[in-house]
C-alpha cells in the first residue's frame, strides 16, 4: 500500500502548523519525521491517524481517498508519545481492547482474543505481565503495551509518536535497536516522529526532514547526513562548523581559504561553508592553503576525539572529528599549534544580511569541485 | 547543651501543636456536626418510639417522602446527563462562549435560592410571561411538581459538572483519542473509557448533587405552594410541622432525613472501602 501526500496545509489560530507538504511512503517503508517541536510533524502523523484533518490538500492510498475514511476504519496502528494506555484495564484488556470494540459480526471469539492477545504479549517481551495494571509498569514495558495495544488490530500502517521520548537513554538504545528488528520481521509501514537526530538516521530508511511546517528534505539518513539540501537540515543533522565565506579577487574565501571557482559565477558577495567536523583536515606539521589553529581542549570519546580549536583568523572556534589512535599519532595536546583546511564542505550563498538564502547549495570536495 | 534542649524543646512543642489541632477540629466537629445530629434524633424520640412512629405515620409524612425521593429521581439523573455533556465540552473543545458557559454554570452556587423559585414563579406562574400560555394548553408548572423539579434542577446544576471540568481537562483526551484509533466508536469510548476515568468524581458529585436535591429548601419552598400531600417535600414538611408546634413530628421527619444523608454517606464509603484498591492502583497518574 502506497500512501502519498499531496499539498496538506494546517493552520491553527495564529500559525501554521503544515505547509503545503507532499510526500509519498512506500509499502513497508520505515520513514521518520524528523524536526524541532513545533516543526509540524506531530501534526502530520495526528491527520494520517485521522485525529485531525487537514484545511486543504489530500491524501490516497492505493488510490483510494485516505482522508474520507474515518479514523475507525482507517486500520491504522498509533502509539502515543505518552502512550495512552487505559489506566483502568489490565495489560491485556489494554491489548485486546481494539479487538473487543468491533463489531459482532467481525469481532474474533474470547477464546481467539485471548490467543491472540497472548502471543503480542510474548512478541513485545511482557509474557506473564497481563494482569498488571499500566501504572504498575516501567516506562520501557508500558510502551511495549502501547505497541502490542496498536499491532493488535492488525494496522496496515504504524504510527509512532516520539516513541522514545520518555524514555531514560539506556532503555532507548535498547527498545530502538529491538523496534527497528521487529519492523524487518512484520515489514510493517510505519512512520515515526522524533526530534533525536540520532535515532532517526539509526531507525529510519528515510528521513523527511521538517521545520516551519514545511518538508525542507527527503531522503536516506546517508543523503541527509552528507548531502544537505537546506542550511537548516546542515544545522539541524549532525555537528557542523559554519564558516562564513566573502567574495575577494580570489572568489570566495574565507581568511585566505579559498574553495576554487564557484558555480555561481560571481554572483552571490557572500555565502556560507557548513563543515562538519569528520570534515576537517588537520596537520601538525606543513602550511598549506589552511588556518593557523590553536588546540584549546580534546574530548576524548571512546574511538572518536572531538578537538575543539580556536582560528584567529576566522575569529572564531571550529570543532574537528579524528579518529583517537590519529590522536595519538600526531601527538596532538592542548596547546598545540596546528593548520587546519576543510575536505569537504557544503556551501550555500547568502544574503547581505548574512541570512542564507539556501536556494541552491554547492557539495565542495577538495581537489575536484562537483556543483550540486 | 542548649542545642539538645533546643531540639527537644522543637520536638515538644511540634506535638502539643499537634495535639491541639487535632482536639481543636475535634471539638469543632462534635459541637456543629455530631451534637446537632444527636439532637435531632433526641428530640425526635423526646416523647418515646411510640410517638415517634406515630408521627412518620401518617399520609403526608408518606406523600412527602414519597415526593422528595422522586424529585430527587428526576433531578439527579438529568444533573448527570447536563453534568458530563457541560464537562466535555468545556474540559475538551474550544469554542467562543466557553468561558460564559463556565460562569454560567456557576450561577446557581452565587444566586440565592429563594430568587430561583421567585423567576420561576414570574416565569411559569399565573401572572407569568409563559403562565397564561402554559395554563392554555393545561400545563401546571407553579405550585405543583414539575416546578419542584426544575427548581431543585436550578440549584444542583453546578454539582456534577464542578466535579468533572478540572478532572477532565487534567486527564486530557489522549486516551479517547487513542480508543478512537482502535475502532470504538463514540458510546463505546464513552462507556469503556471516559466513564471508567471519571467514574469517582462523577460518583461524587452525584452524591453531593443527591444530597442537595433532597435537602433543598428556599428555592422549592417558592414554588411549592404548600399544599399537604401534593407539593410539600420532606423539607417543607418539617418546617411546617415546625410551624405547628408540633415539634416531635417535625424532628421526626429530620431524623428521616438525616438518615437519607446518613445512607447516602454509607454507600460512599461502602463503595470506596470495596474498590479501595483499585482506586489506590490508578490513582497515580496511570499513563
Amino acid at each position: 500500500m502506497t500512501l502519498e501526500l499531496s499539498h496538506l496545509t494546517r493552520r491553527f489560530a495564529g500559525y501554521t502548523a503544515l505547509d503545503d507538504v507532499s510526500l509519498q511512503i512506500a509499502p513497508g517503508e520505515f520513514l521518520a519525521l524528523l524536526g524541532p517541536s513545533g516543526s509540524g510533524k506531530t501534526t502530520l502523523l495526528r491527520i494520517l491517524a485521522g485525529l485531525d484533518h487537514p484545511d486543504a490538500g489530500g491524501a490516497l492510498l492505493d488510490g483510494r481517498d485516505f482522508l474520507a475514511t474515518p479514523t475507525r476504519q482507517r486500520r491504522v496502528g498509533l502509539v502515543f508519545q505518552h502512550y495512552a494506555l487505559f489506566r483502568h484495564l489490565t495489560v491485556a484488556e489494554n491489548v485486546a481492547f481494539g479487538l473487543r470494540v468491533r463489531p459482532r459480526r467481525s469481532r474474533p471469539t474470547r477464546a481467539d482474543i485471548a490467543a491472540r492477545v497472548e502471543s503480542l504479549l510474548q512478541r513485545v517481551r511482557l509474557e506473564g505481565l497481563g494482569s498488571r495494571y499500566p501504572a504498575q509498569l516501567s516506562g520501557g514495558q508500558r510502551q511495549r503495551v502501547a505497541l502490542a495495544r496498536a499491532l493488535a488490530v492488525e494496522p496496515d500502517l504504524l504510527l509512532l509518536d516520539e516513541p522514545f521520548g520518555a524514555l531514560d537513554a539506556q532503555v532507548r538504545v535498547s527498545l530502538r535497536r529491538w523496534l527497528r528488528e521487529l519492523h524487518e520481521e512484520l515489514g510493517l509501514t510505519t512512520v515515526f516522529v522524533t526530534h533525536d537526530q540520532e535515532e532517526a538516521l539509526e531507525l529510519a530508511d528515510r528521513i523527511a526532514v521538517m521545520d516551519r511546517g514545511r518538508i525542507e528534505q527527503i531522503g536516506t539518513p546517508g543523503a541527509v547526513y552528507q548531502n544537505p539540501a537546506t542550511p537548516f537540515v546542515c544545522e539541524f543533522i549532525g555537528k557542523v562548523n559554519r564558516i562564513p565565506l566573502a567574495r575577494g579577487p580570489r572568489g570566495l574565501a574565507a581568511a585566505g581559504w579559498t574553495p576554487g571557482d564557484d558555480p555561481w559565477r560571481g554572483e552571490p558577495a557572500q555565502a556560507v561553508a557548513y563543515v562538519r567536523p569528520e570534515h576537517l583536515a588537520l596537520d601538525a606539521s606543513a602550511t598549506r592553503n589552511g588556518w593557523a589553529a590553536q588546540l584549546r581542549h580534546v574530548y576524548l570519546a571512546g574511538s572518536v576525539a572531538h578537538l575543539a580549536l580556536d582560528v584567529p583568523a576566522l575569529e572564531q572556534h571550529l570543532e574537528a572529528d579524528i579518529a583517537s589512535e590519529d590522536l595519538a599519532r600526531l601527538g596532538l595536546r592542548p596547546g598545540a599549534t596546528l593548520d587546519v583546511v576543510p575536505r569537504r564542505a557544503v556551501i550555500f550563498p547568502s544574503v547581505a544580511t548574512g541570512h542564507v538564502a539556501g536556494a541552491e547549495r554547492w557539495v565542495w570536495e577538495r581537489r575536484q569541485a562537483t556543483p550540486a | 547543651m542548649s542545642a539538645t534542649t533546643g531540639l527537644r524543646d522543637g520536638a515538644w512543642s511540634r506535638r502539643v501543636a499537634r495535639m491541639a489541632l487535632v482536639l481543636a477540629a475535634v471539638a469543632f466537629l462534635v459541637l456543629f456536626l455530631v451534637l446537632p445530629l444527636c439532637a435531632v434524633f433526641a428530640e425526635a424520640l423526646r416523647k418515646g418510639l411510640h410517638a415517634y412512629l406515630a408521627a412518620i405515620d401518617q399520609s403526608d409524612a408518606f406523600a412527602a417522602i414519597r415526593l422528595t425521593l422522586l424529585v430527587a429521581a428526576i433531578a439527579v439523573p438529568m444533573n448527570i446527563v447536563f453534568g458530563v455533556a457541560a464537562a466535555w465540552a468545556v474540559a475538551r473543545f474550544e469554542f467562543p462562549g466557553k468561558a460564559l458557559l463556565g460562569a454560567l454554570i456557576d450561577l446557581p452556587f452565587s444566586v440565592s435560592p429563594v430568587i430561583a423559585g421567585l423567576v420561576y414563579v414570574l416565569l411559569f406562574g399565573a401572572q407569568g410571561w409563559f403562565g397564561p400560555w402554559l395554563e392554555a394548553h393545561g400545563v401546571r408548572l407553579i405550585f405543583a411538581v414539575p416546578g419542584l423539579v426544575l427548581a431543585t434542577m436550578f440549584v444542583t446544576l453546578p454539582f456534577v459538572a464542578r466535579e468533572l471540568i478540572p478532572l477532565m481537562q487534567a486527564q486530557g483526551s489522549e486516551e479517547e483519542e487513542a480508543a478512537r484509533v482502535l475502532g470504538a466508536n463514540g458510546w463505546q469510548m464513552f462507556f469503556r473509557v471516559t466513564l471508567p476515568k471519571i467514574r469517582w468524581a462523577l460518583l461524587y458529585g452525584v452524591l453531593l448533587c443527591n444530597a442537595r436535591a433532597m435537602g433543598e429548601f428556599g428555592a422549592v419552598s417558592v414554588v411549592s405552594g404548600h399544599i399537604r400531600g401534593l407539593t410539600t417535600t420532606m423539607p417543607l414538611e418539617i418546617e411546617m410541622r415546625y410551624n405547628e408546634y408540633d415539634y416531635v413530628g417535625a424532628f421526626a421527619v429530620a431524623s428521616l432525613l438525616a438518615l437519607l444523608a446518613l445512607l447516602t454517606l454509607a454507600a460512599k464509603s461502602a463503595l470506596e472501602w470495596r474498590y479501595g484498591d483499585e482506586l489506590a492502583a490508578h490513582a497515580p497518574g496511570g499513563h
